[in-house]
């Protein structure tokens, strides 16, 4: 059974002259000690399904439909209550910008040991021990010195390795990470996602790690899932995507990168913009930038179909699909 | 290597920059061990750095953030004075000019900031973000004729012209660093300098805005020195690399020669700890510790701390730069030594 359970999730925005659909339909499922990467650009959607998941949308934000089952539950019809229970114990999150993550006026051991009471009947010389366990756990030097230590004192490596750590505290089974490197350096960024991935693999944890860089997904997950204006477009395991793309969208996103173009050419660029979710164009919401778009992407939104190990949701996809089976049937 | 005949556009001599972390008297005041002491910290932002840049040429330099790429980049623009070195353009000392005389170097040398929600004022529409700098450097223009040029410069960034008029709200990310670019080019500089020009777009529309830029520097001649921490795109853009840092020259090489055979053990770290497409699992040499503050440097090799190559050499002398058979330029006592090829 899986862990997670994503069915048709709709989260939708309350404005003042309309309300926007941030999130159209996503399904998805992830098992216990899977790796999912979520990639997409910005406003595609990536960070308000990890929010979405924990029930942490903020006004004028909602979730209009849609099931998350998580361990048999339905976060979305949690009481704020119950799903304190869950978040942060049993789901933990860790957040882009290890600068604004921590309160930069309690200590790391005020911090860790908050959340562990919080959750646990414990002790505070107990809930340190654990805290310096943690700390250990994710390779931080002098644990027991650090725990005195304000946010300010520590190098952005540091502090996203204790936020690592207080993530871990509570021995989660799921840690969503909304780009948990991209304010840090390459050879940071590196450590971390290496330590990362270590912790999820020893402790069997699920991740869920949402990203714009396709290198840091193929590095860290066993399946991915592309996002385009709120819809998933794509999703498969990661060496497949990665190596043979379906999606017009993904094979572009791919192709872009500078590493696929012979030094010095021009890189294969997607012409124009994701489009505003208050303006999206109707049928594909890739059409208008797609090289391979026809009538039918115009008029009427692509269904997300299997094909063999990927889902895709494209209709040039489907038409070769079929032609390619009937080819087939013929032969 | 490029020979030695080849025309400078750009010479870096001894460069330094630090920066005062206590301005007042007061702030350097301290008491330590039962004594008052004047004692002045500063961070060492560059140092000692030279390098040349040749003329339609694209120098890369990359480094961490706090490495000094972005305060090397603001010296050679004239945007800060050094604390020592030169600046030559085009043979010409540039760092020591009036205002005045600066002038029309200032029209030569145009920079892309990183931010394009920060780097166009808000309250001008971009006609006039464009059109203030054309009528500055060349007061006799008419309105009409200063249009004709930002309009002609719009076209070729692929902003059309006919949007003029609307402010910078108005527009995407991608767009808005067209703009910026737009409004370097219309100076017809000779020299561009981008600072982290696409670091701050998506995936997508980094390939857009990098095409424009090789675009611009095909069809213009131009020569570049571009910042960035993305070693894809140096890989694609430069056709030399420096690696800086701390505020230090590591290695400066041909881009193919550095990707191909990076020398300096902080250049091979770098390289490794790029995430690939290819790539099943993360795979980097490991760095000891973190980047230390550049606040008082120890004399020794400012990556010492983190080498596994370093040894007591290294933790007293600062290693100066040499060149190597391939023409590499690389500055590390154990490549010097020969204890690592």
């Amino acid at each position: 059974m899986s862990l997670l359970s994503v069915r048709d999730l709709v989260v939708k925005f309350a404005m003042r002259h309309q309300t926007l659909t941030a999130l159209d339909h996503i399904s998805f499922e992830l098992a216990q000690g899977e790796r999912l990467g979520i990639v997409g650009e910005s406003g595609a959607g990536k960070s308000i399904t990890g929010f979405a998941i924990l029930n942490l949308l903020s006004q004028p934000g909602f979730i209009a439909g849609g099931k998350i089952m998580f361990d048999g539950k339905d976060m979305a019809a949690l009481s704020s209550e119950e799903i304190r229970l869950i978040r942060g114990d049993r789901i933990a999150m860790i957040f882009q910008d290890p600068m604004v993550t921590l309160n930069p006026v309690l200590t790391i051991g005020e911090q860790m040991v908050e959340t562990l009471q919080a959750h646990r009947n414990i002790s505070r010389s107990d809930a340190e021990k654990i805290a310096i366990v943690k700390l250990r756990e994710v390779y931080i030097p002098a644990p027991e010195e650090r725990l005195s230590q304000y946010p300010h004192e520590l190098s952005g490596g540091m502090r996203q390795r204790i936020i690592i750590a207080i993530a871990l505290l509570l021995d989660p089974q799921l840690i969503i990470a909304d780009e948990p490197t991209t304010a840090l350096d390459v050879t940071i960024q590196a450590d971390i996602m290496e330590l990362l991935l270590e912790l999820c693999q020893n402790n069997k944890v699920s991740l869920i790690l949402i990203t714009h860089d396709l290198g840091v997904v193929s590095q860290m997950t066993e399946r991915t899932l592309v996002m385009y204006a709120g819809k998933i477009i794509e999703s498969g395991k990661t060496r497949e995507i990665v190596n043979d793309p379906q999606h017009p969208y993904t094979q572009g996103l791919i192709n872009a990168l500078p590493q696929q173009t012979v030094a010095g050419h021009r890189l294969k660029q997607i012409p124009g913009n994701m489009p505003g979710l208050g303006s999206l164009p109707p049928g594909c919401a890739f059409h208008p930038r797609c090289d391979f778009a026809t009538d039918i992407c115009k008029k009427s939104v692509p269904e997300f179909v299997s094909f063999a190990d990927v889902k895709v949701a494209c209709h040039e996809v489907a038409r070769l699909h079929k032609t390619k089976k009937a080819e087939a049937k013929d032969g | 290597m490029v020979d030695s005949i080849a025309p400078d556009l750009i010479e870096v001599k001894n460069l330094e920059k630090r920066f005062a972390l206590d301005e007042g008297f007061l702030e350097t005041v301290k008491f330590r061990g039962g004594k008052i002491l004047r004692e002045k910290r500063e961070v060492h932002a560059v140092n000692n750095v030279s390098l040349n840049i040749v003329r339609g040429e694209a120098l890369c330099v990359v480094g961490e953030s706090g490495c000094g790429k972005s305060t090397l980049a603001r010296l050679v623009v004239g945007l800060l004075k050094p604390s020592a070195g030169q600046v030559l353009y085009g043979g010409t000392r540039i760092d020591n000019l009036s205002a005045k005389d600066m002038l029309p170097y200032r029209r030569k040398m145009q920079m892309i900031f990183q931010n394009p929600y920060a780097s166009l004022n808000a309250r001008m529409s971009i006609e006039q973000a464009l059109m203030e700098p054309v009528k500055v450097h060349n007061p006799r223009l008419s309105r009409a004729e200063i249009f004709d040029k930002v309009a002609e410069v719009m076209q070729a960034v692929g902003v059309d012209p006919s949007w003029a008029k609307r402010y910078p709200h108005e527009f995407s990310g991608g767009q808005r660093q067209r703009i910026a670019i737009a409004r370097a080019l219309t100076m017809d500089p000779e020299f561009v300098i981008a600072d982290e020009p696409i670091s701050a777009l998506d995936v997508s529309i980094q390939a857009q805005v990098l095409n424009l830029m090789l675009e611009a520097k095909d069809q213009r001649g131009l020569t570049y020195l571009f910042i960035t921490h993305d070693l894809s795109v140096v890989q694609h853009f430069g056709t030399r690399v420096a690696v800086f840092y701390l505020g230090s020259l590591c290695e400066l090489a041909d881009t193919k020669t550095l990707f191909d055979t990076p020398k300096h053990p902080y250049t091979q770290a770098l390289l490794s700890a790029v995430p690939k497409l290819s790539d099943e699992a993360p795979s980097h040499i490991r760095l000891k510790g973190e980047i230390p503050t550049p606040i008082n440097l120890p004399p020794g090799c400012p990556f010492e701390s983190r080498c596994v190559h370093a040894n007591a050499r290294c933790l007293a002398e600062h290693p100066a730069p040499l060149q190597k058979p391939d023409g590499a330029i690389v500055a590390c006592h154990a490549v010097e030594e020969g204890r690592i090829d």
